[in-house]
């Protein structure tokens, strides 16, 4: 079992913003550095790095910069932001298999000054593989962006639940009230009300532009380590009470429009019940969900998906403030991707640890485990953090 | 109308090369410099030998910025009888070219053309023209340096009534494939004739062709949506693949659908740009008579009357030669 063999050890960030100014491998070397120096290792003490397979990066050209020295494990996880989570999953694998002692796992992206993700990518398109077949269904009739993508799934919700665009509007006004508060995000001090979110421009109707999220540029890195070493090092552990990956039934790249239902995350179930299963946990006692937020709709259908409410309910869990500070389930107390940055979901990471640290700028009260998902509307991951003692933790 | 122009297609072809176009300039370094920085190449041997890019042998007989019509050129004067005939706007659509040697440095240039086929009147995706094809090949004294083979469509814009497809209604007998009038989005509703032109057809992304997906695309070519079907089970499956899930046979068959269906889910895409269209645009996810989906662009509908539920039926847009798009009309 990989429940509660490893832990994040160590937590990294560049600042982030629309413009780094720097190359895509300073960042990513200035976030594990920093990951390091909180975790009060070396990096000689690393030997495996684990990336994503869209990261610019390769583990060798990092491990080159910060003196990494012999490698023992390296691994790049495909699918965009699905990837993020599952980072952390191959280096507890790693860990708990005896490869490896300390692997740090990183993102670092200009993703705004750079390759913006937002745009038609010819590139994509065309790439000669299956997940380039896959895009010809797509692309050529227009449809090539991933609020469109994810715009197609949520015009068939509505119209199966009834949900309106009010209701992806409080996800965002819950996101960018907890940037405010965050010094961290982009949009700290700068929070929306629902007007503004129905005044927003159409984007891929039913999307506006405040159900998309932001831009950044900036990197990521977090250190896993075993949880024998982690109790012997600088900060409290987080343990990784679960990890898992999931990929559902007639599986596409933010395209499954060929299944029975157009309404759901079946990748997100199969990550969900293994998350419950590693960890004997249920729903009802995390303390704090960090749902991966590119765009609203799917962090309504995450809700449902993990077991928070029945499918198409999440219109109903949210609408009383559920999700925001002092709610029954905060969501995203960073800010999200919506509201603190665009770092492909390892940005979330970083926040569920500082939950479990009890070092969050917006911190949820309780010792309880914080869960954390990435990518959706494509093959992804999640896990499930929490403090090494579960007494002994928490303001 | 045809015989008019049929009758000048025989006169100027008959009439063989035009006469000799001189080049405004010699060969020049200047020249030279400033198409490798616009075009991006740095390979340093044209500068160093003195030497042109091939692909620039076009470039030293060109006409300028405002160039003046020729009567006594093939082309200029087949493309001043299909304007007469109401053909009035020109896309190129071919153009190949073969370099027998390297331009050098002060070397003067002539081109001579010829007209070799015109064929027509065609239905396109732009709308009704002509294909004019002609040959040019290029001369330093006698020796003959590149040649070209050059197509342009000459065709016949669409009408004002184009400009409000949502309102018009389909005819009764509307054909089983009635040829789609752009091979980009139409106007919304909304939109007047004085829209600026499309985006060139040019930029529409393409597939990804493989052995598996091929005759798919080979049916829209031929106006057919082909649904692929299991040759073990006779399973129906889009997207398709080479092998069935439900039986395991690689063996796989396909079916020419009805071409009518329902929208499952639409969106309707206002930003980023799309390369090849001009937004908004409506796409649909469409379920089929038969029962597999299928996405497509949405023609002609204004996007606020969209809804999901809609009947639907499959129209054809051909991009060029090579790839022809399924799209959407809705039924009324």
């Amino acid at each position: 079992m990989i429940s509660g063999r490893a832990a994040i050890v160590g937590v990294g960030e560049t600042e982030f913003s629309k413009n780094s100014g720097r190359s895509e491998l300073q960042l990513a070397v200035e976030a594990v550095r920093a990951a390091l120096a909180d975790a009060g290792l070396a990096p000689a003490d690393v030997d495996g790095l684990v990336t994503f397979s869209m990261d610019s990066t390769a583990e060798i050209a990092l491990a080159r910069e910060i003196g990494a020295g012999e490698l023992r494990f390296f691994s790049q996880v495909g699918y965009g932001g699905g990837a993020a989570c599952a980072t952390v999953q191959q280096a507890a694998l790693a860990i708990s298999a005896g490869v490896a002692r300390v692997v740090v796992c990183y993102r670092a992206l200009n993703e705004r000054s750079g390759r913006r993700f937002g745009r038609v990518s010819r590139d994509v398109s065309s790439a000669p593989t299956s997940s380039g077949v896959d895009n010809g269904w797509h692309y050529p009739m227009g449809l090539g962006t991933p609020a469109a993508t994810v715009a197609m799934v949520a015009r068939r919700y509505q119209h199966v639940f009834g949900a309106t665009g009010e209701d992806f509007g409080r996800v965002a006004v819950a996101a960018r009230r907890h940037a405010a508060t965050n010094p961290r995000a982009w949009f700290f001090e700068r929070p929306i009300t629902l007007a503004d979110h129905q005044a927003s421009r159409w984007i891929a109707e039913p999307l506006r532009l405040l159900d998309c999220c932001q831009e950044s540029d900036g990197a990521v890195a977090v250190v896993v380590a075993g949880v024998e070493q982690a109790a012997d090092l600088r900060q409290p552990p987080a343990v990784i009470t679960a990890a898992a990956q999931g990929s559902g039934a007639d599986q596409y790249i933010m395209t499954s429009y060929y299944r029975d239902n157009l309404t759901g995350l079946p990748e997100l179930g199969v990550v969900g019940r293994q998350l419950w299963e590693q960890s004997g946990l249920v729903p009802e006692e995390v303390r704090v969900a960090v749902l991966y937020d590119h765009f609203t709709p799917y962090v309504l259908m995450q809700l449902e998906e993990l077991g928070f409410c029945p499918p198409g309910e999440a219109r109903h869990f949210i609408a009383d403030g559920a999700i925001e500070l002092g709610g029954r389930l905060p969501v995203n107390p960073h800010g999200g991707q919506l509201g603190e940055a665009y770092i492909h979901g390892m940005n979330g990471i970083v926040e569920a640890v500082r939950q479990v640290r009890g070092s969050s700028v917006n911190q949820v009260a309780g010792a309880g485990p914080v869960l954390v998902t990435a990518g959706t509307g494509v093959p992804t991951s999640g896990l499930l953090l929490g403090p090494a003692d579960p007494g002994a933790v928490g303001p | 109308m045809e015989d008019t122009v049929n009758a000048a297609v025989e006169r100027i072809r008959a009439a063989g090369a035009g006469p000799a176009r001189p080049a405004r300039d010699p060969v020049n370094l200047p020249m030279i410099r400033n198409w490798l920085e616009a075009i991006g190449d740095r390979n340093p041997r044209y500068e160093q030998d003195g030497l042109a890019p091939p692909a620039m042998t076009q470039v030293w007989t060109m006409r300028g910025l405002h160039p003046v019509a020729d009567p006594a050129d093939p082309l200029s004067a087949m493309s001043a009888v299909l304007d007469q005939a109401g053909f009035t706007s020109v896309v190129a659509t071919n153009c190949e070219q073969t370099y027998h040697r390297y331009l050098r440095d002060g070397e003067r240039v002539e081109v001579r053309s010829r007209l070799v086929d015109v064929s027509g009147p065609k239905r396109t995706a732009l709308g009704e023209g002509w294909f004019v094809t002609t040959d040019s090949t290029w001369y330093v004294g006698a020796e003959a340096v590149a040649s070209m083979t050059f197509r342009v469509l000459k065709f016949r814009p669409p009408d004002s009534t184009a400009a409000t497809p949502a309102s018009e209604p389909a005819p009764a007998a509307t054909p089983e494939r009635a040829p789609a009038r752009a091979a980009v989005s139409e106007p919304a509703p909304a939109a007047t004739s004085e829209q600026p032109p499309a985006p060139a057809a040019a930029d529409v992304l393409r597939p990804v062709v493989t052995r598996d997906t091929a005759f798919f695309w080979a049916g829209t070519a031929a106006g057919e949506l082909r649904i692929q079907r299991c040759g073990g089970c006779g399973q129906l499956r889009h997207p398709p693949g080479p092998a069935c899930r439900q039986c395991g046979a690689d063996r796989q068959d396909h079916l020419v659908a009805r071409g009518t269906g329902e929208i499952f889910s639409f969106v309707v895409h206002r930003h980023p740009p799309v390369p090849g269209r001009r937004l908004p645009i409506v796409v649909v996810l469409v379920e089929l008579t038969e029962g597999v989906r299928m996405v497509g662009e949405l023609l002609g509908a204004d996007p606020a009357q969209v809804r999901i539920g809609a009947a639907v039926r499959v129209d054809f847009v051909p991009v060029d030669a090579e790839l022809t798009l399924p799209a959407w009309r809705l039924l009324p």
